[in-house]
């Protein structure tokens, strides 16, 4: 027994070791490898993600989310809450409290007065600032004193934290940035590569569209982190090429974004030198079903409104059924592995929106096929049903991408099995998703019956994404097929619950409504029939340890708990 | 007066034709091969009756068959979602070869006949040539997306979605692919007004119609030769390219262009996927090309005999 304890004391010991022993600057360069390369280091002047998560190294804001979408404190003592007095009751401001003693990596200390220069940085009416959208609805910040930060917004805000928190709305120094207001941003070249920051490292050289080096921030407010002294995240390649410069050459400790197909994973995993890891946000691979008429015989004004309902897909039996056949488990396999999961949730996290709902995720053809029996749609002599001498025919639009092929394959052959013909229809990206209201072939025009592509959220926030689903927010010639209520989709009791979750403050209640309005979507009416929810996929070498994925903030988030194990 | 020499049979144009061309190796040995592809693509289907798009409804059977080897039961192996390639193949060879053909023809036809017209007229000259380069300089990628959304609808309707993208792809790419060999058939045609056959011929008052059709094409068959051979090989990528975005036959409808471009994704882990296609369309190509090679030598009379 005592020999026992022993060893699991000298275990306990050893792994503790890393965290005790920790000391900045000990474990020398970690190399980071971006598919596509960082251009900028201010997040206000880019819209590109790898540009905020190479930024969000050294530009911090005052809270972060974790891996689980909870909010963080960076650079604040405490998150504000309506129970310690941090958001105002009736929720129009929020007040955060910097910590003291913090320091930038210059060693002049962070106030009020940096919080206040960012969001006028970001706001100016000149300029063009990508990150416009976090600080939408406030009618001021102001500093009330040196280390207190109030925001007062125009009316009641239940999801206060958009505004300096993630890595999308970063502190800029104000003593470094004031010159660069409006119209002279993008011109202060030296501020945006070498910005001064509070994060764990700093840059020491940056060479646009190429390589960045940088080096452990002296006063970072851990004293005992970074682990590694100096950093260098090169840009440029492929997700295939990243993937092989960690997994198989070992040149790289880490690459971002190695969106490979699931065979190669496994394969370049069966080489041993790192892992894939996979962490999942909002974005879910759905089949959007049409509620109107598509038929290129209606006028071109009338077709695809919600003038002419859909002549069979307007029947719940008929979706429902078309649901059934699919099995999502092998749209999985076969498409994205380790970084897809088979999901029946148009919201499928953060955690407390998202629905328990697992019913569409086994296959039931037989259950399928009664269902379309019951619905009149009977089988016909060339294995097609048909219901008034009409063919159950059905065509299925997505964009041109391998894995959606790949999809729209087995789809169809699920679809014909249950007895309805499917015409498949693939389109240019650019074309689909490019919203031109003189191309026929875009996602919101949908002159289709159904079609397949992905979309998700920003932030933790669902109810902007689910308002989407509103009876006037319809794409049609009125609004110049502008509209993300692609489906056509229309509910007076969905947009009473909409109106109600706009008012509603209480997160447990919120979260109720939210998979409330999930379902109404997907199990009660499949007018969405989600397929996958894809996760984001990176790659790091098994000698570089910390490493936590997240999507809700900058995938290098923790890169200051990241250490070598030796 | 009695002769005794004897009257030998005559010969028959095409039969030297077809003589001359029996000598040329590289010929005949494409002809076969072209005369195999095109029958494997034909009469393959029937012999090798598998569906080619058929994908195993049980999910179990179906991941155990996704990219496998060739074998007996699968010639040439299967692809990411377990569909026999060998079906695949002939299948889409029946529509890259048809894509070639068709729409080689409508593009030769096209450039010959503005070639010879701006060649022989002299009044045509002007208005044609500038005609093949406002051809020339149009993009060729925008002007079929707006060929594709004016006239799919419609097309499709009329002929079912297959047909109608048929046509519209072989119209396409004829109609926007005759100019190299207009420039190249009018060059020639300048060349030949000049001789002196010519101007015997228009000095017994031959009218321009007989002219053209007698003196004049009979000998710019050797470019047009090349350049239809040519244009078999890029009409066939260029549908594959269509294909790609998304422009072509619907994605479940293999031709060799989207067959390859499939197989680029598993270019590393299964070489062959890509080589298959690869092989037939450079097959292809090759072959058209030799009996292209044989047939301008062999319709050539100052060549012919030696």
């Amino acid at each position: 027994m005592k020999l026992k304890t022993a060893l699991m004391g000298a275990v306990a010991c050893m792994a503790m070791a890393p965290a005790a022993y920790a000391e900045r600057g000990a474990d020398g360069n970690v190399k980071v490898l971006y598919s596509q390369a960082v251009s900028i280091m201010n997040a206000y002047l880019s819209s590109g993600t790898k540009d905020v998560e190479v930024g969000s190294l050294v530009l911090e804001p005052l809270a972060g989310f974790d891996q689980d979408g909870n909010v963080i404190p960076r650079l604040v003592t405490e998150i504000p809450s309506v129970e310690n007095g941090g958001i105002s009751e009736d929720l129009t401001t929020i007040t955060w409290k910097i910590t003291p003693g913090l320091l930038w990596s210059d060693g002049t200390p962070v106030t009020a007065a940096d919080a206040v220069f960012s969001y006028e940085y970001c706001t100016h009416p000149e300029g063009g600032c990508a990150q416009a959208a976090r600080y939408e609805g406030i009618e001021k910040v102001e500093a009330v004193d040196d280390l207190t930060v109030k925001i007062i917004w125009t009316a009641p805000k239940p999801n206060p934290f958009t505004a300096f928190v993630g890595a999308t709305s970063p502190i800029l120094q104000k003593a470094q940035f004031a010159g660069c207001l409006g119209t002279a941003a993008p011109t202060c070249t030296e501020q945006n590569f070498k910005p001064v920051g509070t994060g764990p490292f700093m840059v020491t050289d940056f060479k646009v569209n190429d390589v960045v080096e940088l080096a452990a921030n002296p006063n970072y407010r851990d004293p005992a982190k970074p682990a590694f002294a100096t950093m260098t995240v090169k840009g440029g390649g492929d997700a295939a090429g990243a993937a092989r410069a960690v997994m198989e050459t070992g040149e790289y400790d880490y690459a971002w974004n190695t969106q490979i197909n699931p065979e190669l994973q496994a394969q370049m995993e069966a080489g041993g030198k790192g892992k894939f890891v996979s962490a999942f946000g909002t974005l879910v691979e759905r089949i959007e079903m049409n509620m109107t008429d598509p038929s290129s015989d209606l006028p071109e004004g009338e077709r695809a409104t919600a003038m002419h309902p859909h002549p069979f897909l307007s029947d719940i039996r008929v979706r429902k059924a078309l649901s059934m056949a699919i099995d999502r488990n092998l749209l999985v396999e076969v498409g994205y592995g380790n970084a897809g999961r088979a999901t029946c949730n148009l919201v499928p996290a953060p955690a407390i929106y998202a629905s328990p709902n697992t019913d569409c995720i086994a296959q039931d053809m037989d259950g399928a096929k009664a269902l379309l029996d019951e619905a009149g749609w009977l089988m016909g002599a060339n294995g097609v049903r048909e219901k008034d001498g009409k063919p159950l025919k059905v065509l299925y639009q997505t964009s041109v991408n391998a894995v959606r092929q790949d999809f729209q394959a087995l789809i169809k052959g699920w679809w014909n099995e249950l007895g309805v013909e499917v015409e498949l229809k693939s389109i240019d990206g650019g074309v689909f998703f490019g919203g031109d209201p003189g191309s026929p072939d875009t996602f919101q025009k949908f002159y289709a019956d159904v079609e397949m592509y992905a979309n998700n959220f920003d932030g933790t926030d669902p109810e902007p994404y689910l308002a989407q689903y509103l009876c006037d927010k319809a794409p049609s010639p009125a609004n110049g097929w502008q509209g993300e209520n692609i489906n056509r989709f229309c509910d007076p009791a969905y947009d009473a619950l909409v109106a109600e979750l706009a008012t509603t403050r209480d997160m447990a209640k919120r979260g109720e409504i939210a998979i409330r309005l999930n379902e109404m979507l997907t199990k009660d009416s499949y007018v969405v029939v989600p397929l996958v929810d894809r996760g984001r996929l990176s790659a790091h070498s098994n000698t570089l340890g910390g490493v936590v994925l997240n999507t809700w903030d900058s995938e290098l988030w923790n890169a200051s708990d990241w250490f070598r194990i030796k | 007066m009695t002769d005794t020499s004897v009257i030998e049979k005559p010969r028959s144009q095409w039969a030297d034709v077809w003589a001359q061309f029996k000598t040329h190796k590289g010929a005949v040995a494409g002809l076969t091969v072209f005369v195999l592809l095109i029958l494997f693509v034909t009469v393959g289907p029937f012999i090798w009756t598998k569906d080619p798009t058929f994908i195993n409804p049980d999910a179990v059977q179906m991941i155990k068959t996704r990219n496998k080897p060739p074998s007996w039961e699968f010639p040439l192996g299967t692809d990411q979602l377990g569909r026999d390639m060998l079906a695949r193949m002939m299948k889409g060879g029946q529509v890259s070869i048809a894509v070639g053909l068709v729409a080689m023809a409508i593009s030769i036809l096209l450039g010959t006949l503005v070639g010879v017209m701006a060649g022989y007229f002299r009044r045509l000259d002007g208005p044609l040539m500038r005609l093949t380069d406002l051809f020339l300089a149009l993009p060729l990628l925008p002007l079929l997306l707006v060929m594709v959304m004016l006239f799919r609808d419609p097309l499709a309707r009329a002929m079912g979605p297959e047909g109608g993208t048929f046509l519209l792809i072989v119209f396409a790419i004829g109609v926007t692919s005759w100019m190299q060999a207009a420039r190249v058939v009018r060059g020639e045609v300048l060349a030949l007004k000049e001789r002196e056959f010519v101007l015997a011929a228009r000095s017994i008052g031959t009218p321009s119609r007989r002219m053209i059709l007698r003196h004049i094409l009979p000998n710019v068959v050797s470019p047009i030769m090349v350049a239809a051979t040519l244009g078999i090989a890029s009409a066939i990528i260029t549908e594959s390219a269509l294909s790609f975005l998304g422009l072509g036959f619907p994605p479940d409808f293999p031709t060799w262009g989207r067959l390859l471009f499939d197989g680029v994704d598993y270019i590393q882990q299964y070489p062959e996927r890509v080589m298959w296609p690869g092989i037939a369309i450079s097959l292809t190509v090759l072959s058209v090309n030799y009996i292209g090679d044989g047939l301008r030598d062999a319709l050539d009379p100052r060549i012919r005999g030696r």
